[in-house]
């Protein structure tokens, strides 16, 4: 039986066949269409005029595109109880302080559990790795008695606080420096007689540049998101999220407006996504679970 | 014999030399094994000292509420008087007298198992298939299936075309096709909420798992698939099979990892998009009926047991998938 090979620049493609690349491409742009239109029709919606926001049959593509709805979701921001500038204001800062802390904290402890040797070591690492088994709502209600406990409830820090303990990032940036920070280096460091302390600060951090960056993106697309959280109630600490979706409950009048804050909700995270992909695939190539 | 000798002699002067060599660097023998951990503690302070910011948070607000949970399950507690111990009687209660509960079980099942295993495979099978295009193709085709999970509520979109009106794109495609007669409360009606639900669902899921895969077939070694080839490997099935999935086991675990987690908490999605509770609850799940009680009704106690029961099917799912997973490529 004959082979086919076949050059696809620069590199020797095995084992395909035309029959099976078409069957793929088929494929690929099923589930493409599945997946971008929905985004495409928020985008549309969001630059239709009232008028053909509410037409029979509803159109699809925009026939006279406008930003009306932008300028209306500012002017309803403006008229909103709470300063709208606030709801941008407390999304902000949960997000930088959440982020910064999480990088500090998790990064740190990333470096002991990677590169020194103690009792209890894999102990707390595989402790963390059963904590991606299972999801958050399960210790929700706990939490608030613990929260309520430590006074944090109706606080900024009851969104903070936990966020310096995500996993997610931690277990990333312990895989990458497993396999790209090396012991030799670290080794010979301790030797001249630096501190653990300087060799994770001065040595391992900046080799792992692209850990960081991914470390920041998740932490920061994870409170950005953050909508109601059940430890916040005053209204003046409530997030942009938050904000977003009590226009959007606003109803037909507020169609317009309501479609341009979801397009105000997902630019920020995909332009971060677009800005970091190569870092974060590079994360991801050490993100595999050993036995 | 000369033999024989020949072999022995270097054999006992490697002894020889060893020896003394050993006695003196294992001290560990000459201790009990807890003195013996308790001097490597005391020599590795550091560690404890730098690991320990973030362990305390993560115990705090991870790992001692789900203990938490589990001890207060055994209570009846409404969060004004000291919790009152009674033993099984919420889980007797949650598996014969809630019929809710037993329905939110099903649903979560049904649920999970449609959305956990489709959202894997299409992560992978998707990873595998641009995994061939060029970098900035392939770049771009990244975001494409990416963007849907990270940009927050936009999945509210899925409510404005199914909306339940005739002004909802797909109720008017369908009056306009004269397909139906009245337009279809989609989110509002028994037989289509849980389908749709399921289809947001898996549109929002190609997150992290996704990255790693695509990662993670960047870096098989090329030299593999030639060898593989040599080896008489005849199409792209079995060079997956034989050459790629083995090589990204521990890809596979992580991503099945996060898979499993995000198909039991896909509540937050349901809610948003049908209300609560949701028509006739055909779409309550046992993280809604732990909202119910816990955020709700304040039966910490019964809501703890709830909790639990989630956690023991959550973990409980993953450890069986791992059982399989290291199967892939025997």
């Amino acid at each position: 039986m004959a082979r086919k090979l076949r050059t696809r620049k620069h590199r020797v493609v095995l084992n395909r066949s035309a029959g099976g690349d078409a069957g793929i491409s088929a494929f690929l742009i099923i589930v493409g269409l599945f997946m971008f239109l929905p985004m495409l029709y928020a985008i549309l919606q969001s630059l239709k005029p009232l008028d053909e926001l509410w037409v029979f049959p509803p159109k699809f593509w925009v026939e006279d595109p406008t930003l009306g709805n932008f300028v209306d979701l500012f002017r309803l921001m403006n008229t909103s109880w709470v300063p709208f500038s606030r709801y941008i204001f407390n999304t902000v800062l949960i997000s930088v302080a959440g982020t910064f802390g999480n990088l500090v904290l998790a990064s740190m402890a990333a470096y002991v559990l990677s590169k020194m040797t103690f009792p209890g070591r894999s102990l707390m690492f595989n402790l963390i790795v059963k904590s991606l088994m299972f999801h958050s709502t399960v210790g929700a209600i706990s939490s608030f008695l613990i929260m309520s406990r430590l006074h944090f409830v109706d606080t900024y820090w009851a969104v903070i606080i936990p966020s310096w303990g995500s996993t997610l990032g931690l277990y990333l940036m312990k895989q990458f420096m497993d396999s790209s920070v090396s012991d030799a280096v670290l080794e010979s460091a301790r030797l001249d007689g630096a501190s653990e302390f300087r060799c994770f600060y001065s040595i391992a951090m900046p080799m792992v540049k692209p850990a960081w960056l991914t470390m920041i993106v998740y932490s920061f697309q994870g409170l950005w998101n953050a909508g109601a959280s059940i430890y916040i109630y005053s209204e003046e600490l409530k997030t942009f999220n938050y904000a977003i979706g009590q226009i959007l409950a606003g109803g037909i009048v507020r169609a317009g407006a309501g479609a341009a804050s979801a397009v105000v909700m997902m630019i920020v995270p995909i332009l971060v996504f677009v800005i970091s992909q190569s870092n974060i695939i590079e994360t991801m190539s050490s993100s595999g679970m050993k036995d | 014999m000369s033999n024989n000798n020949s072999v022995k002699t270097p054999e006992a002067e490697a002894e020889a030399v060893q020896k003394p060599v050993k006695k003196k660097a294992v001290s560990r023998k000459d201790m009990s094994k807890l003195a013996w951990t308790l001097k490597e503690m005391k020599r590795n302070y550091v560690a404890y000292i730098m690991v320990a910011p973030f362990y305390i948070i993560f115990l705090l607000f991870t790992i001692i509420p789900v203990v938490l949970s589990f001890v207060l399950s055994f209570t009846s507690f409404n969060m004004l008087e000291w919790p009152k111990w009674i033993g099984m009687d919420n889980y007797t209660r949650l598996f014969l007298d809630d019929d809710i509960f037993i329905l939110a079980c099903q649903n979560t099942l049904i649920f999970a198992s449609i959305t956990g295993p489709i959202s894997y495979l299409l992560s992978f099978v998707v990873a595998w298939f641009i995994n061939e295009l060029p970098p900035k193709v392939r770049a771009f085709v990244t975001l494409i299936f990416y963007a849907p999970s990270i940009s927050g509520s936009v999945y509210m979109i899925w409510q404005v075309a199914f909306s339940g009106d005739s002004y909802g794109y797909v109720n008017g495609m369908l009056l306009k096709l004269e397909l139906i007669t009245d337009p279809i409360q989609w989110f509002q009606n028994e037989n289509y909420v849980m389908p749709l639900c399921i289809v947001v669902a898996l549109w929002t899921s190609l997150g992290t798992a996704f990255l790693s895969f695509i990662a993670g077939l960047q870096i098989v070694d090329r030299s593999l698939y030639e060898a593989g080839a040599v080896d008489g490997i005849k199409n792209r099935w079995q060079e997956l099979w034989y050459v790629t999935l083995p090589y990204m086991k521990p890809q596979l675990m992580f991503g099945a990892i996060l898979s499993i987690t995000g198909s039991f908490g896909f509540g937050g999605i349901v809610t948003a998009l049908c209300g609560f509770p949701s028509v006739n609850y055909k779409a309550h799940t046992i993280t809604h009926h732990l909202d119910d009680y816990g955020g709700m009704r304040y039966e910490i106690g019964y809501a703890s047991a709830i909790a639990t029961i989630l956690f023991a099917i959550m973990i409980g799912a993953n450890v069986l998938v791992q059982k399989i997973l290291s199967k892939v490529g025997q």
